[in-house]
């Protein structure tokens, strides 16, 4: 059965729609800037006592635009995200919800961090305020779960509906696992995608505690690289086989194809070439591509030390002498390091690398490292018409997740 | 000045007198150092759940099997130990035992200038 991708949304640094996310990436855009200092429990506690500054957050986000009052209440800023992604994806599919298809359709959903903010604020009351107890909605707001399950109250779907939290790599995750579910039969559609919101106090000194936050700006492959820079939002994809959207009189925006795991197995951060290696071949082989079909890769590209040299090597691995002129750009350059979204947020981007034939750039760049001797696609998108491109998405602990699409002619 | 020099040379070779220190403050960078090169072998032992005997300033990292991780682990636990905050671009830099030793000794010379200067 072929499966294609025929509604996405998006809501990040780069904008509060997809719309707006792809035309800044095409233009060079970059979403990174200072961190709104609103990050921790009171107004005390900001960015002040965070050592890097800048960050990719969503900017111009009224939350009441989105959701009644009573609502949001229930709600962390991760699982806004998702159900604002969800909405605009289905509206793109024009999905026309039926009894059948509420029965059974599919919400498959990753985040790394989940609703810890909310967490957050609720043991600092404890911990901090000597308070007995914390509000009775730390545990549904703080719950990975919750944007899956808002999702599904929102439209009110009654089937398979669960979280993937794989670290970097879970929305990857969580759309590999769409793919297989829609392919295999087990459910007639699928909303995956990813989402997180990871900019609050605890959790950015977790990050500058570990030692790979750049005090400047997000530099993939650049000899000097300083580190990844954190961002927030969502992305969420509609999961269908090709019948389905035809039947609705829906142009698929690309097939999806392939889906390929694996874990490294040996550090819980240092990241194996090997392991990302079996992670894309697996992906190619699920998708029956050989190597020299694949026309664009949309890199995991943190720009951190360890991944860039290893992330070469891996791709240096499975294509070989065709490596350099195989166009690979990492857009977290301009949208920042989403962890759980990360995954679903590069999925659209290469789904629309595919779409309009415009490969985005990694901006920021200045001179190459030698080591990441990759046509990185240096500050200014190309155009380019790509048959076959993968996302790649390789998490700490190990785990990796690679998707592969095909343009839809 | 005799009796001054007589008394310099004791101090080498007689670490009881370290006790004298206090009376002596340009004794106190070497005297410090020492104190603070064995402080942050037991730390690196500590973090690296290793034997101290085994931690010598000129071990290697490979030696003693510290990792990328292990080393942020080791500097973090260093701060701890004698309040001092290590940059991101300093740390990057230590790549040997040596260079952990040298660094402590600096920022801790540094904050005690610091605090000399606001006392």
């Amino acid at each position: 059965m072929r499966v294609v991708i025929s509604g996405m949304g998006v809501i990040s640094a780069l904008g509060l729609d997809q719309q707006e996310f792809w035309q800044s990436l095409v233009n060079g855009q970059s979403g990174i800037g200072p961190i709104p200092n609103d990050v921790g429990p009171t107004p005390e506690m900001g960015m002040n006592q965070v050592r890097f500054k800048n960050g990719a957050a969503v900017r111009g986000y009224d939350a009441d635009t989105y959701f009644p009052r009573k609502a949001l209440s229930f709600m962390d800023r991760f699982a806004q995200f998702s159900v604002i992604s969800a909405r605009e994806a289905v509206n793109m599919a024009g999905i026309e919800w039926d009894d059948e298809l509420r029965e059974s359709a599919a919400i498959i959903t990753g985040t790394c961090m989940g609703g810890r903010f909310t967490e957050e604020i609720g043991y600092w009351e404890l911990f901090h305020h000597g308070r007995h107890r914390v509000h009775p909605l730390t545990i549904p707001l703080g719950m990975s779960n919750a944007g899956a399950s808002h999702i599904s109250m929102e439209y009110g779907l009654h089937g398979p509906a669960f979280t993937i939290s794989t670290a970097c790599s879970s929305s990857a995750h969580a759309i590999g696992h769409a793919l297989w579910m829609v392919r295999s039969g087990a459910a007639p559609l699928a909303i995956a995608g990813g989402s997180e919101a990871p900019l609050f106090l605890g959790g950015l000194k977790a990050w500058e505690a570990m030692r790979v936050v750049s005090p400047d700006t997000c530099r993939p492959f650049s000899a000097k690289r300083s580190g990844m820079i954190l961002g927030e939002g969502a992305a969420m994809l509609i999961v269908e086989p090709l019948e389905r959207a035809l039947a609705r009189g829906v142009k698929p925006l690309a097939e999806i194809v392939g889906f390929g795991m694996s874990a490294d197995a040996c550090h819980v951060t240092q990241p194996s070439a090997e392991g990302a290696a079996r992670a894309i071949r697996a992906a190619l082989r699920d998708g029956g591509i050989s190597p020299e079909q694949v026309g664009y890769i949309n890199a995991h590209g943190t720009a951190t030390e360890a991944n860039d040299r290893m992330e070469t090597t891996a791709i240096r691995m499975v294509f070989g002498d065709r490596t350099a002129d195989l166009p690979v750009s990492s857009t977290k350059s301009a949208h920042g390091h989403t962890l759980g979204a990360a995954g679903a947020i590069e999925a659209v981007a290469t789904v629309q690398a595919l779409c309009t034939g415009m490969l985005p750039p990694t901006i920021n760049f200045l001179e190459a490292d030698p080591e990441c001797d990759l046509d990185v696609v240096p500050n200014h998108a190309r155009a380019a018409k790509v048959d076959v491109a993968l996302s790649q998405s390789f998490a700490f602990g190990g785990l990796n997740a690679v998707l592969a699409f095909r343009a839809w002619h | 000045l005799a009796a001054g020099l007589t008394l310099l040379k004791q101090f080498d070779v007689q670490p009881w007198q370290i006790f004298l220190r206090a009376e002596l403050p340009f004794l106190r960078r070497p005297i410090m150092s020492e104190t603070i090169q064995a402080r942050v072998l037991r730390v690196i032992a500590t973090t690296q759940r290793i034997p101290v005997e085994k931690v010598k300033p000129d071990s290697t990292f490979e030696e003693l099997g510290i990792d990328s991780m292990d080393s942020i682990n080791i500097l973090f636990d260093l701060e701890s130990e004698f309040d001092i905050e290590i940059k991101d671009e300093d740390a990057k830099k230590i790549q040997t035992i040596r260079e952990m030793i040298d660094g402590v000794t600096y920022l801790v010379n540094s904050k005690q200038n610091t605090q000399a200067a606001t006392d």
